[in-house]
């Protein structure tokens, strides 16, 4: 007779061999027991959240620095609807997460029972699996295989929903071994044809005006395709760009990379798009933010697309070669094969490349991120320069909110390794920085951990300062605060004939003062003199820190591509502002 | 009416659209069929018909066979979502002009009325493997099987002839020969 372990025993168990030492969590009645085995588990600590949603982004920004799934454990009801904001970030940014929901116990499923929910159905869209466990001998296989599901090919979340009087009933531990690994992303991945192969490298040969167009899963793939990146940027010569999930997997200071590309991209990213005649997209997925205008997207040019996900490949635009494969696999072989046969590629090369780097040369010129400093009024990219500046020489990891801020942090704060960059690109997700600081501090305990926020996000989930005082996280919260939400206002000036309906915040808190409130320590900044010695303060604090940077309230995020146009129409600053179609006002 | 300003961006130029018999092998677990749906309300895909049941008792498969209408690229995309849910084994795409598919759709009508009618019903029916199922004096119960159109013009053809009630099955494919249809 084997021996038999409660529901909530296996859920833990199965924690132990997946070698888990984090969960964020909240506990409630459809969960109890579990909560009640944690204290029989040391080598698991639970991260008490102020709401699920916390909760969940705080799994987010535990896995996307560490690279380790995140585990989120909500109750049943409005613990699991909570959470559903956080899935659908991990989702739509391909995060791995392990959700794990209460639910009513199974005789009482159906009847409206308090706090029930119909879970596996509300986040059936949101995850790439999920689980409603009938029986407690299911449990230790679900469990494992959700691990399987949530790491491996594109990432994602799952959420196994486990009725109360599952946690309680007794039943087997048995982990099936040498079992085929699950079938995932079908057809195989990583089943790479050396033609494929021959032919990618025949592309490259031939283009005078390539690029390579990098996205987050560069990132997803792990640290060793972010260094294959690198030996082959170097070792063709060639320009990159990235997408905003990408930045961190190559240098953001070094000649080659042209900074991010998209709506809110550099002039010589969307143009050396426009114009390229080969792309080379890794790891990214053509996304609406990124492509502009579709019909008009990169006419003349040949695509390669890889990615993990058969469904990426031709859902927006078509490619001439795609290769389902994870990113390191592919770059792995095509590196071995290209260096075999094109020695010193880079100097034979460099004459048929000269005139595309002289025309980048010369949309560089513009330098499209520049904006009119000032010396009474701090300025929002200054504040990030300076931020930057004052932080490049410790390893930093930024996490954001939604909005200008955000843009404004990608555009200006430069990356130099993967995995230091948390931000909310897919869904874009208000509120999602602080307590994905939260989950990043507690992977990175001695690191640098910054959210640059905006004061009208960090309000979405500032409870959770509460979480960052309780575990001693010295996160900082850098708010550019302009009063208003930014983005929302900025579309409302150059689309909505300066209709600012509802975009300003009338009362907003002390920010200052409400660090104090939590237990952690408030400074604020008025004036570019102050701005240096402020941030110093910031950083050397050993606490958790709410920085109020008040900065101009009338700034716009530029370079912007107006909706409906093609990356080749930017507008570069205000005096472009008048270049705005009608018909471009109706789309957002 | 004013355009709304809050579109999200405009639809590009579209391609033509083709029905397409989707077939999915799928384990017969909880919730499955409302994945597989799920899918197509989501992502705004059509389904012009559905058929599913258990094909395998021992190894708990059933095969759903869905009638939807795309562009190429829509069809595409359906094939490649519905391959990335976990209980889908496979998935074949049968267009509805392949000469080797067949396809095939059951339908049950009921019809009233005089027996001249009746019997001018039974005609119409007699060439699509018809059974009478049910018969009274004054109606009769028929069962046909035929492809989806065939079944539709029939209906049409009925309605004057006392058609009351219509049940179909929708459709099923199968390909022709002795192969069957394997993943690549």
């Amino acid at each position: 007779m084997p021996k038999l372990f409660s529901g909530a025993e296996i859920v833990f168990k199965s924690l132990e061999d997946q070698n888990v030492e984090f969960i964020f969590g909240y506990p409630g009645g459809a969960v109890l027991p579990i909560y009640d085995e944690l204290k029989n588990h040391k080598s698991i600590k639970h991260i008490l959240a102020r709401h699920e949603q916390g909760a969940g982004h705080a799994a987010e920004g535990y896995a996307r620095s560490s690279g380790k799934p995140g585990i989120l454990l909500v109750t049943s009801g409005p613990g699991a609807t909570n959470a559903v904001t956080a899935l659908t970030d991990a989702y739509m940014d391909s995060i791995p997460i392990v959700c794990i929901s209460g639910q009513v116990p199974t005789h009482l499923i159906g009847t409206d029972a308090f706090q029930e929910c119909d879970t596996t159905g509300i986040t059936r869209p949101c995850t790439k699996h999920n689980w409603l466990v009938k029986d407690v001998n299911d449990l230790a296989g679900i469990m494992h295989k959700a691990f399987i599901i949530a790491t491996t090919g594109r990432p994602g979340p799952v959420l196994i929903d486990i009725p109360k009087d599952i946690q309680f009933n007794k039943g087997i531990y048995e982990v099936k071994k040498n079992k085929s690994p699950y079938k995932l992303n079908k057809p195989k991945f990583n089943n790479i044809n050396p033609k494929d192969i021959s032919k990618f490298i025949e592309m490259m040969k031939n283009s005078s005006k390539p690029i390579f167009y990098t996205g987050g899963g560069v990132i997803n793939s792990g640290p060793k395709a972010s260094k294959l990146l690198r030996e082959l940027v170097s070792l063709t010569g060639f320009p990159i760009t990235s997408t905003l999930q990408g930045l961190g997997s190559y240098p953001g200071d070094d000649p080659q990379f042209l900074g991010m590309l998209g709506m809110h991209g550099t002039y010589e990213a969307n143009n050396a798009m426009h114009d390229c005649d080969l792309m080379i997209n890794i790891g990214a997925r053509f996304d609406d933010r990124i492509t502009g205008k579709i019909d008009e997207f990169s006419p003349k040019s040949k695509k390669i697309h890889i990615d993990i996900d058969p469904s990426s490949i031709g859902k927006n635009v078509n490619v001439d070669l795609a290769i389902i494969s994870d990113v390191s696999e592919l770059l792995d072989k095509l590196i071995i094969k290209f260096k075999d046969k094109n020695k010193n590629f880079i100097n034979s090369n460099k004459q048929k490349t000269s005139k595309w780097w002289t025309q980048i040369d010369k949309w560089r010129e513009k330098k499209s991120l520049n904006f009119i400093n000032s010396t009474k009024t701090i300025k929002p990219q200054h504040a990030v320069q300076r931020l930057y500046e004052l932080t490049k020489d410790q390893d930093t990891f930024i996490t954001t909110e939604v909005g200008q801020h955000q843009m404004w942090a990608a555009q200006h704060y430069k990356f130099n390794k993967p995995n230091r960059w948390m931000t909310s690109g897919g869904l874009g997700t208000m509120g999602y920085g602080l307590p994905a600081a939260i989950g990043v501090q507690i992977a990175h305990p001695k690191k640098l951990v910054i959210d640059i926020a905006g004061e009208a996000s960090i309000l979405m989930n500032m409870q959770e300062m509460s979480t960052a005082v309780q575990y001693k996280l010295p996160i900082k919260i850098f708010i550019l605060n302009n009063e208003y939400m930014g983005m929302v206002r900025q579309w409302q000036e150059l689309l909505h004939d300066k209709n600012y309906s509802e975009s300003y915040t009338e009362a907003l808190p002390d920010f200052v003062k409400l660090a104090e409130a939590y237990g952690a320590v408030g400074i604020r900044a008025k004036t570019p003199d102050e701005l240096d010695e402020k941030i110093k303060e910031m950083i050397n604090s050993d606490k958790p820190v709410i920085f109020d940077c008040r900065v101009d309230k009338q700034e716009n995020c530029y370079p912007m591509i107006p909706s409906g146009k093609p990356h080749n129409q930017m507008l570069l600053g205000p005096e472009d502002e008048k270049d705005v179609s009608d018909e471009g006002k109706t789309l957002v | 009416m004013v355009k709304s300003k809050s579109a999200y961006s405009e639809p590009t130029k579209l391609e033509k659209e083709d029905f397409h018999n989707i077939v999915v092998w799928v384990d017969n677990e909880a919730g499955v069929l409302a994945r597989v749906v799920g899918l197509f309300s989501g992502r705004g895909y059509n389904i012009e018909s559905l058929a599913v049941a258990e094909i395998d008792k021992t190894k708990h498969l059933s095969r759903i066979t869905i009638v939807t209408k795309g562009t190429p690229q829509v069809i595409q995309q359906i094939k490649l979502q519905l391959g990335k849910l976990i209980p889908v084994h496979k998935v074949a795409d049968f267009s509805r002009n392949d000469p080797d598919i067949l396809f095939r759709e059951l339908a049950l009508f009921k019809l009233t009325g005089t027996s001249v009618k009746l019997n001018k019903a039974k005609k119409l029916c007699q060439k699509y493997n018809s059974f009478v199922l049910d018969k009274t004096k004054k109606s009769f119960v028929i069962q046909v099987t035929a492809l989806r159109r065939e079944i539709d013009k029939l209906t049409l053809n009925l309605k004057p002839l006392g058609l009351i009630s219509t049940s179909r099955t929708g459709a099923v494919a199968m390909t022709k020969g002795k192969e069957i249809f394997i993943q690549n």
